[in-house]
């Protein structure tokens, strides 16, 4: 088979099928019980740190 | 290697690349190489006795106990700068149109229109747009990291690089050193020059992101890193060409015939959406949250954004090839993911204009944010028509047409010069410690004269795109076509004329800018000091 319609089959089955899972991995993962806390964390984190990086001890924690 | 062996290395490159560029310069067999490589050869020889200098001198320690702001506060002043010569150019161009006597003889082959298209695209775009995204990125992982920049200097490198890259362009558009790529105007050796700084640029912003001291990279991050990752592939990818000659700008493309324009539409696009959307959504995801004062509305929609944005985008290029030797299917396809587009796009400025939830009072009285929410309600506005305008039949009408131009200045005026003026005035107080901007009212002034701006010139360019879409395929009764070429031109003379008013009352508002971020540094009181002392950068 040639080249282009090898990639094209590959593209239009295995691979579709691969990219469409991760991106429905996507939602469920963001979604996942108990993702609220640390999204709740993570949008927060603007607000600190806002004049001098984090002290060494921090980088430990 | 300690930092006395570590200058050897330079000067033994730097000298060099000045011997290099010397004899490049004289061997140069046109005129645009000539002058990039004399631009090349005082650079290198400036460096090199820069260098010379501070050898054998004791090096000057890289304070880690705080953020390396004045490379920030650089690419704030270059923004500024960038923007208003962009605009300037966007505004001489535009009256050309209007009043083609403005192609003066004296200055054809150099200042016409052809020249100086590609001149405002590249400074709009690449210039301001790229010093705000360079600026930015490098502002937020910093603080979203709370680490100092990774590299030590090498945000130097990546800030005067750019600059080089920048003038290296815009020199080329003016004596001819063009590849004709849309968006990629410029040839081999400067696409290989700004291939080396993006990769510094991408080892600073992601060293960075690796000595973090987060547990948790910030969605603002990943829209970065996707920005800055895919624009390295893009260009390189559309800039695969062999030049005729190591002495000479011009280059021969690797691709040819479809091949060749999907390339280019695959970057052009993406250019769009990774450049000018996903960049500037990074930025949108720190300011706006930083100047509301109030978290983003939901962080699992702005990972859905993300992913949405970044699974779809690449495949929307051939939207802009319909109807011609691109197979069907391929456009199609484009059509249909540009369609699918909505959905992301409006989930996205719907994340940023809810994060006002609960505080919609402060746009009464903080012109800045009402600045940003107008950029999010013209991000909204330009993917709804955007997709729209790639549905095949629509294209049809709309191609070739101003309406695409409407489009384009309706989402880069409107979204990202909007943001980035918002973004500009957040950190002119942070990065010079003020207390607050000089005068707020001339930020009104300043969002009134641009929004203002932004109307006259969609709202043209909507009405004469129609017009000479209509104008061009109107027949009559026996089949033969009504309308010649140049009477759409002259049809569109009032259009041209408001688009051009339009661009002024812009580019006024964002000198108004210039002038109150400046007092700003120089009249707004101080912060008042903090506890600890800080030495002085």
């Amino acid at each position: 088979m040639e080249t282009y319609s090898l990639l094209r089959e590959f593209a239009d089955s295995w691979m579709l099928l691969v990219l469409f899972c991760i991106f429905v991995g996507v939602w469920v993962w963001v979604i996942r019980p108990g993702s609220g806390a640390v999204h709740d964390e993570a949008k927060n984190m603007i607000f600190r740190n806002d004049d001098r990086p984090a002290p060494r001890e921090e980088a430990n924690k | 290697m300690n930092t006395g062996t570590h200058n050897y290395v330079k000067l033994v490159v730097l000298a060099l690349a000045t011997l290099f560029t010397m004899i490049a310069a004289s061997y140069a067999r046109d005129l645009a190489y000539q002058v990039h490589m004399v631009i090349f050869m005082i650079v290198a020889g400036g460096l090199f006795l820069v260098t010379l200098r501070a050898t054998d001198e004791p090096a000057k320690p890289i304070p880690t106990n705080e953020y390396f702001d004045s490379v920030v506060r650089a690419g704030v002043i270059a923004t500024a700068f960038w923007g208003v010569v962009g605009f300037l150019v966007g505004v001489v161009i535009a009256f050309q149109l209007a009043f083609p006597q403005l192609n003066f003889a004296w200055a054809e082959g150099y200042a016409n229109f052809g020249r100086l298209r590609p001149l405002h695209t590249s400074a709009v775009i690449f210039a301001f747009g790229g010093n705000a995204l360079i600026a930015s990125s490098f502002f937020i992982v910093q603080r979203t990291s709370a680490a100092r920049l990774w590299g030590g200097n090498l945000g130097w490198f990546v800030f005067w690089g750019y600059q080089l890259f920048i003038v290296l362009a815009a020199t080329g558009y003016l004596l001819g050193g063009t590849q004709s790529k849309e968006y990629a105007e410029p040839e081999w050796y400067v696409d290989i020059w700004l291939t080396v700084v993006w990769v510094a640029f991408l080892a600073c912003f992601l060293g960075t992101i690796i000595k973090r001291k987060e547990p948790h990279i910030y969605v603002a991050n990943w829209f970065l890193l996707s920005f800055i990752v895919t624009v390295a592939m893009l260009h390189i990818v559309n800039n695969i060409s062999i030049p005729v000659s190591i002495w000479g700008s011009k280059s021969v493309q690797v691709f040819s015939g479809v091949q060749d324009a999907m390339v280019q539409w695959w970057y052009g696009h993406n250019a769009v959406g990774f450049f000018l959307t996903a960049g500037f959504l990074g930025m949108m995801y720190y300011f706006v949250p930083k100047q509301a004062e109030r978290p983003v509305f939901s962080y699992k929609l702005s990972i859905i954004h993300f992913w949405a944005l970044i699974f779809l985008y690449i495949w929307a290029g051939p939207h802009h090839l319909h109807y011609t030797a691109l197979p069907d299917w391929a456009s199609t396809l484009g059509m249909v993911f540009s369609i699918i587009l909505w959905m992301p796009s409006w989930g996205g400025m719907i994340n940023g204009l809810m994060t006002l939830q609960g505080a919609w009072d402060k746009l009464r009285t903080d012109p800045v944010l009402r600045m940003m929410v107008t950029s999010l309600a013209f991000y909204g506005m330009s993917t709804f028509e955007g997709p729209m305008m790639s549905i095949r039949s629509v294209n049809s009408l709309s191609h070739y047409t101003d309406w695409t131009i409407g489009h384009v200045h309706s989402g880069a005026l409107g979204w990202n010069g909007l943001i980035t003026f918002g973004a500009l005035y957040y950190l002119v107080p942070v990065l010079w410690k003020r207390e607050r901007l000089y005068s707020l009212s001339l930020v009104s002034w300043h969002f009134w004269l641009a929004t203002i701006g932004i109307v006259l010139y969609a709202a043209s360019m909507w009405v004469t795109g129609i017009m000479e879409g209509l104008m061009w395929r109107e027949v009559d009764a026996n089949g033969f076509l009504v309308n010649s070429f140049a009477d759409t031109v002259s049809a569109k003379f009032p259009m041209y004329v408001v688009r051009g008013l339009g661009g002024v009352l812009f580019l006024a508002g964002s000198l108004i800018m210039c002038y109150n971020l400046w007092m700003t540094v120089r009249a707004a009181p101080a912060k008042a000091t903090l506890g600890t002392a800080v030495p002085a950068e």
